[in-house]
């Protein structure tokens, strides 16, 4: 087995969280938005619900976009975390889709943010590695990357809750970054 | 949430031996209904088995030309898998009708298809509930039942099952591949659920310790198009109230294959049997769609406050079965 049976309640784990290694014991209950916000002090990952029901602690795990509030930290070991805090990259600079956020006022309290960011990074790439949506018609060649039109944006960002209704404006600001 | 051990088996046949070795044991795959459950302790496992990394994250194509999904592909992953796209449209139409982007991401065809229902009397634990806690009584036969199920409940359980994607799977006539130490099987997915009856603490057929280790889809048959369609009460993120999974083939007119199957009606995906009996080698027009279809509806027993759910079922049925059905030639 790659782990040692254990028969404990713990187990040590690496991440690497915004392209720093980090080697911690884990409590086998604890999940990755706990994780970062009580242990790692990176409290832009938000919990709305704690039950993927609402996307607010949406994170990048190897390139893809999840829920953090059910992901068991312990079976993440040795994968790679990008959370809102590292988005801009070493840098002080805001990433352009943050850039874009603040140019169109895409947010009121700002409680939903960080993931509807982290996730519609995540959905970018998707549609340009092809992924097909809900709304994508059936003769959408497979494998080509999909154009996004507002349809297709809404639909795929529908895992992203936004209390304050700020849908217009995020879509939009998601569109200025549409390559 | 009570402390539990963690295993990461490297095989298929270790994880199974893990089970064998921790009776209490639960295997964890994308975690996004365990972990849901553990959270609010309807689980209790005394070890997590983590199978989430086992090589059984591929589609192969099989000789006899069907595909073999392996039980942790992701479900983002084989809505995409052109070759889904192209010969099983209707798996790759409701897995993309379930959940949000980010489940799909994590959710494996295994822990898809083993998925619990979303009974809310379920869930909590303050609440009577025979499938969670057999001989407690269902709260919701006389409670909020509105999402609950209109065939095959019992007096002890009317849930129904919130998968889309088995739904597909049943209308598409796939086996589901079990393992334990004792050996390997197959069940069709259609007969892979239980209805509740007396036991509804038992969701499906698969034993203490069974690891899904795939999904086989027989051969596509050449011209039998197919097609899924969900009803939610929001158009995203929103499990089924119904949903209908069609497989068709007309030649000359008349109906040469069909599977049909319902979702958010019953305990399992519900084969709609009737229907099919009633329209193989039947024309293939809206009029006999219709008898076909009210057939199998007349066995539903809706309880007070679902009947909305048999028209919908019909309405949603009829609209694939005659999209299916390519236009009848200009007389
Ligand atoms: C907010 C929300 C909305 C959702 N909406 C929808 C929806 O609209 N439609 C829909 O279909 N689904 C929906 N889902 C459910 C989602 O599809 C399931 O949670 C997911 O498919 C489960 O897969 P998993 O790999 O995460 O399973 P896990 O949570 O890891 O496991 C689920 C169960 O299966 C068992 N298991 C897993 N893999 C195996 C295996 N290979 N062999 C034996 N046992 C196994 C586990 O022990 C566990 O009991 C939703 C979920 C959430 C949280
Ligand atoms: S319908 Fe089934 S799952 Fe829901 S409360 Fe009744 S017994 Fe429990
Ligand atoms: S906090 Fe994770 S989805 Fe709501
Ligand atoms: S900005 Fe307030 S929840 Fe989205």
């Amino acid at each position: 087995m790659t782990s040692a049976p254990q028969p404990g309640h713990h187990s040590e784990v690496t991440l690497r969280v915004n392209g720093k290694p980090h080697t911690l014991r884990v409590d086998h209950r604890r999940v990755l938005l706990d994780l970062l916000r009580e242990e790692l002090d990176l409290t832009g990952s938000k919990k709305g619900c704690d039950h993927g029901q609402c996307g607010a602690c949406t994170v990048l795990v190897d390139g893809r976009r999840l829920n953090s509030c059910l992901l068991l930290a312990v079976a993440l070991d040795g994968s790679e975390i990008t959370t809102v805090e590292g988005l801009g990259g070493d840098g002080d600079e805001p990433h352009p889709l943050q850039r874009a956020f603040l140019d169109r006022d895409a947010f009121q309290c700002g409680y939903c943010t960080p993931g509807q960011l982290c996730s519609a990074l995540g959905m970018l790439a998707e549609a340009a590695a092809g992924h097909p949506s809900h709304v994508t018609g059936p003769t959408a060649p497979s494998g080509r990357p999909v154009p996004l039109d507002r349809s297709e944006i809404r639909e795929r960002m529908s895992g992203n809750l936004c209390r304050c209704g700020a849908y217009p404006r995020i879509v939009e600001a998601i569109e200025d970054v549409i390559p | 949430m009570n402390g539990f051990g963690y295993l990461r088996p490297d095989s298929v046949h270790e994880a199974a031996e893990a089970y064998a070795a921790h009776p209490g044991a639960r295997f964890l795959a994308g975690g996004t209904n365990l972990v849901d459950l553990l959270k609010l302790g309807v689980e209790r496992p005394s070890t997590l088995i983590d199978i989430g990394r086992l090589p059984l994250d591929s589609v192969q194509e099989l000789s006899d030309g069907g595909l073999r999904v392996g039980a942790t592909v992701r479900n983002s992953d084989l809505a995409a898998d052109p070759r889904v796209r192209d010969r099983y449209p209707a798996l790759s139409q409701a897995l993309l009708a379930g959940a949000s982007a980010q489940l799909r991401n994590a959710a494996t065809t295994g822990g898809n298809l083993l998925q619990r229902t979303r009974c809310p009397y379920f869930q909590d634990l303050d609440k009577p509930c025979n499938k969670r806690e057999p001989g407690s009584g269902c709260g919701a036969r006389d409670g909020v039942h509105r999402d609950h199920a209109v065939l095959g409940h019992s007096p002890q359980c009317i849930a129904t099952h919130p998968s889309d994607m088995a739904v597909a799977l049943a209308a598409l006539d796939a086996q589901v591949e079990l393992y334990s130490t004792a050996g390997t099987r197959r069940l069709p997915v259609a007969d892979f659920y239980r209805l509740p009856g007396e036991h509804p603490e038992r969701d499906t057929w698969i034993r203490p310790g069974e690891l899904i280790t795939g999904v086989r889809l027989p051969a596509a048959t050449a011209g039998a198009p197919s097609a899924y369609r969900k009803a939610r009460d929001r158009a995203s993120y929103a499990f089924a109230l119904a949903s209908v999974a069609v497989v068709l083939r007309i030649q000359d007119g008349v109906v040469d294959q069909v599977g049909i199957a319902f979702g958010g009606l019953a305990h399992r995906p519900w084969r709609a049997r009737h229907t099919e009996l009633a329209l193989l080698g039947a024309p293939a027009t809206p009029a006999a769609f219709e008898g076909a279809v009210a057939l199998e509806l007349a066995h539903a027993e809706p309880l007070r406050d679902n009947a909305y759910k048999v028209p919908l079922a019909r309405n949603l049925a009829l609209d694939v079965l005659n999209r299916l059905a390519p236009a009848p030639a200009p007389a």
